[in-house]
């Protein structure tokens, strides 16, 4: 511990708040996730641990490492971006593979597919603007 | 004095993302269906990730910074894949 | 410089990134101008469709919005989740928002905001009807929520790229 007893106050008090509060989000998520009733409900959980949860925990982690090694430690924040654009990939890809599953199934509870359109069977990315939905494109 | 509120706070952190991790874990197992657990995986693997930064922080090191990014590439392209195989790998085809 | 150069903004990140990964010097400066030199050719054989920005000075305004509008559902689902979702009185449900956007990049970036935002998560976009699927985790008001959509970020994206 004691690399941390050097660190002044003014970087240690925002950190740790960082710190609590992003740890904090991500354990709401998953319990939120393991708590909520239906697929479409849980969607909506883990969504806290990757945007502030995340966020929280990388802007301490630049604050506390840029005042250890005296110089601006940015790298952490490669990890936010990377997570920003994966996890709208990964999410809307299962949300649209339980909107199929279900379809299959004839369930009830979800809507049917768009304007009596057959259900659509997987054909991702083969036109242009459903392939926009997958991956986000690179600037 | 600020040595203790790190301290605090990373122990905090790390038992909040340990409990986050387990109950993504729990998901996992009770499912219902295949996409639940899918996500439970989702979920566990970023904990997973965030776990890694906050250990870094605790022991002051920047090596941890390479594993979570592994964790993280890996963790997206399973959850990726495992995705595309619900979309069409299992009910229809 | 455009055949040198065929992607400068991906080749100009792309060597930041390097420079954060590693510590600043100028062998490393070097090589990652090289690699993002690299890059960008490999980009202009793969995708020649590349997204164009009408308006970039709207981009500052845009992240803002984002940003706040993240940390404000952040609390608003948090709050939901421990307080049992107002004692069992919340309903979720599905719900259909007509687009007028219609650049591919422009929507990927939409696609991004809507799921990053807890609350809300993208399920289905029809490209020929241009009609988006979503599911709302507190569907109070329906039209405050499709107003939300084509208000606040679709005119700003509209803006932006088309």
């Amino acid at each position: 511990m004691t690399h941390l007893d050097a660190v002044p106050l003014w970087v240690a008090l925002p950190a740790a708040l960082l710190l609590v509060l992003g740890s904090g989000l991500t354990l709401l998520g998953a319990f939120g996730l393991a708590r909520l009733q239906s697929f479409y409900d849980r969607l909506h959980a883990p969504t806290l641990g990757t945007s502030w949860g995340t966020a929280g925990i990388v802007l301490a982690s630049v604050l506390l490492f840029s005042w250890l090694e005296g110089r601006p430690v940015l790298q952490e924040l490669l990890i936010g971006v990377f997570v920003m654009l994966t996890t709208p990939v990964t999410l809307m890809l299962l949300g649209r593979a339980s909107l199929h599953r279900d379809r299959a199934e004839g369930s009830a509870a979800v809507p049917p597919a768009g304007n009596a359109r057959p259900a659509d069977r997987g054909t991702a990315g083969a036109d242009g603007a459903r392939g926009a939905a997958t991956p986000p494109a690179w600037p | 004095m600020s040595g203790t509120i790190l301290a605090l706070a990373l122990g905090f952190a790390q038992v909040a993302l340990g409990l986050a991790g387990g109950l993504a874990v729990l998901t996992i197992l009770r499912g219902p269906r295949a996409q639940d657990r899918v996500l439970g995986l989702d979920t566990f693997y970023v904990t997973g990730m965030l776990l890694f930064l906050v250990t870094g922080l605790r022991s002051g090191s920047l090596f941890f910074f390479e594993a979570a990014c592994v964790i993280g590439v890996t963790g997206f392209v399973a959850t990726v894949a495992l995705a595309k195989f619900l979309l069409r790998g299992e009910v229809i085809e | 410089m455009s055949r040198l150069v065929p992607h400068p903004l991906l080749s100009a990140l792309l060597l930041l990134m390097w420079l954060a990964l590693t510590r600043v010097s100028l062998g490393q400066l070097v090589l990652g101008a090289l690699v993002a030199l690299v890059a960008g050719w490999a980009m202009a054989r793969l995708r020649p469709a590349r997204p164009r920005l009408r308006r970039a000075s709207a981009i500052p305004r845009l992240l803002g919005l984002v940003a706040w509008d993240i940390l404000r559902s952040n609390a608003a689902v948090a709050w939901l989740i421990l307080t049992d979702g107002r004692h069992g009185r919340r309903r979720s449900g599905f719900l259909r928002v007509p687009l007028r956007l219609r650049d591919p990049s422009a929507l990927a970036v939409l696609a991004i905001i809507v799921t990053a935002t807890p609350g809300t998560a993208w399920l289905e976009y029809d490209a020929e009807t241009g009609v988006l699927l979503l599911h709302v985790f507190d569907l109070v008001d329906e039209s405050q929520w499709r107003d939300l959509i084509q208000t606040r970020y679709e005119s700003l994206l509209m803006e932006i790229f088309e």
